[in-house]
């Protein structure tokens, strides 16, 4: 049964957050997600949740303190922006290689400099490394479906790994729109109770969490860390068509927009696909054959599947939200060409930086992005490979 | 997955190892060698020692075993070649020896 309601992104995941009622919330605020502490914490205020909240003092202590709280055996998350993430980068790390299912509701901001607040992927990009899953999200309908599954993810016996559920700073976390929530108690029978097999409250077992490893241990705690990262993806496919049963709604590790037959594919990631797809319309109205992949499941990279997506694809453009300095390309251009390569496929691939600091982006710059893709095809010349888009010259 | 701590050692593959390296077991941290790092190696020469155990109650490692008020031979899995104990000894019976043994 669905409640139709009209929420901010940042409402719709701390409802979901109080849906759970999980054990620990240990939070820092920083825009744009200060609403999701601020939000929840009125509702442990009110009694509607049994959680404990930690007003730490800085985000490196809101992320130790999540671990200290998993590895006690309670259900732990945060949330954060931004500098906040880069504030957790040590932790994060070892949240993941302690196997952890810690869950965390990131909102995407920029990393300064220069100094600004809004809407880039530069914070979970930087972070995309740690050994988290990352889940990201279009709107404020995903943001909420992805929060309710995150856990059952995490939590599963064969992954164990913390889990950053993403959306787009401001773009989403702020602007209000229309939304379906599930019923507490069917978000409740959803992600059930947490019953961690070794935790160290548990006073008949004893029990040490992140012990020092030599160099004779390292290897294969990484090799074991990997193996669990992987595992995450048949997960999260398992999970998503038992969300599916419930709400309705479908999810898979990606969304394919009208790519079947497309000759231009772009891949994008987060609120940007939305304005994408109406590009996607306005040239399909138009004739042409054009299509989009949304990356959902960035961490683990399910990159043959989308290399399978992609192999009718004549000339492919990839959308970053994020500069990563290296001269050529982005993070998912990285990716999606590597994916590409192992598949031997070679299409021309355009890597694009768009929407740094919450530069807004439109329909128009996404149907340029489709023309220079045509023109490519056309001319047989790919040009600059790596570009921005909708940059003063 | 519950394992106790004699299945994590330096033999262990990755499929095997513990989750997250948890060690399901208390006391078990003399198992680990830790003493791979030495560069300089303590020799005790029996002879000269007259069993003040100075030595015993300096080291860092607690390297040095003690039997009925008697010091051993050292531990070397555990002693990093940290030189204290020869430096405490007042009768030269420990020596620093470059290397690791
Ligand atoms: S060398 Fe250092 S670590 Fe080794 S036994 Fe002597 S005091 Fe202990
Ligand atoms: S300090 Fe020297 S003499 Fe005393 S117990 Fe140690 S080795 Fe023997």
């Amino acid at each position: 049964m669905s409640i139709k309601d009209r929420l901010s992104g940042n409402e719709a995941v701390a409802i979901a957050m109080r849906q759970i009622n999980p054990d620990v919330m240990s939070a820092f605020p920083i825009t744009p997600s200060t609403e999701i502490p601020q939000t929840f914490s009125s509702f442990v205020a009110n009694g509607q949740v049994d959680t404990a909240f930690i007003p730490v003092e800085s985000e490196h202590s809101a992320m130790s303190a999540a671990i200290g709280s998993q590895a006690a055996g309670a259900r732990s998350l945060t949330a954060t922006s931004s500098c906040g993430l880069a504030l957790m980068w040590e932790v994060l790390y070892v949240a993941a290689s302690n196997r952890l299912p810690i869950a965390l509701a990131l909102v995407n901001r920029t990393l300064s400099g220069p100094i600004n607040i809004n809407c880039d992927h530069s914070d979970s990009m930087g972070a995309r490394d740690s050994g988290w899953i990352q889940i990201y999200s279009e709107n404020n309908q995903e943001a909420y479906d992805n929060f309710v599954q995150a856990y059952r993810i995490a939590e599963h016996a064969a992954v164990r790994l913390p889990i950053m559920i993403c959306q787009d700073g401001f773009i989403t976390s702020a602007a209000v729109e229309n939304i379906e929530l599930l019923a507490d108690r069917d978000v409740q029978g959803f992600v059930g109770e947490y019953h961690p097999e070794s935790y160290l409250l548990n006073s008949k077992q004893p029990l040490a969490i992140g012990p020092y490893a030599v160099s004779a241990y390292c290897m294969e705690a990484k090799r074991a860390q990997l193996e669990a990262l992987k595992n995450a993806k048949q997960v999260t496919l398992d999970v998503a068509k038992e969300f599916a049963a419930l709400s309705g709604r479908e999810y898979g590790l990606f969304e394919e927009y009208k790519l079947a037959d497309a000759d231009y594919a772009m891949v994008i990631i987060g609120s940007a696909a939305g304005t994408a797809k109406d590009a996607v319309d306005q040239l399909r109205a138009a004739g042409q054959k054009v299509g989009l992949l949304k990356i959902r499941l960035f961490r683990p990279f399910p990159g043959e599947e989308i290399a399978a997506a992609l192999q009718k694809s004549k000339v492919i453009a990839c959308m970053d939200r994020t500069e990563s300095f290296n001269g050529r390309c982005g993070p998912l251009g990285a990716e999606v060409k590597s994916a590409l390569f192992d598949a031997q496929l070679m299409p021309p691939v355009i890597n694009y930086v768009y929407g740094l600091g919450g530069r807004d982006v439109t329909v128009e710059d996404f149907i340029t992005v489709f023309a220079q893709l045509a023109e490519i095809e056309q001319t047989n010349d790919g040009g600059k490979k790596y570009r921005y888009l909708s940059l003063r010259e | 997955m519950a394992m106790d701590g004699n299945k994590i050692t330096e033999t262990v593959s990755w499929r095997n190892i513990t989750e997250g390296c948890k060690i399901e077991a208390a006391g078990n941290s003399r198992l680990f060698n830790t003493g791979d790092w030495r560069v300089d190696t303590p020799v005790f020469i029996a002879e000269k020692c007259r069993q003040c155990l100075l030595c015993v109650s300096v080291c860092p490692d607690s390297s040095i075993p003690v039997d009925n008020y008697q010091r051993g031979d050292f531990d070397f899995m555990h002693c990093k070649g940290c030189g204290i104990c020869a430096k405490v000894c007042p009768f030269g019976a420990i020596e620093m020896k470059m290397g690791e043994r």
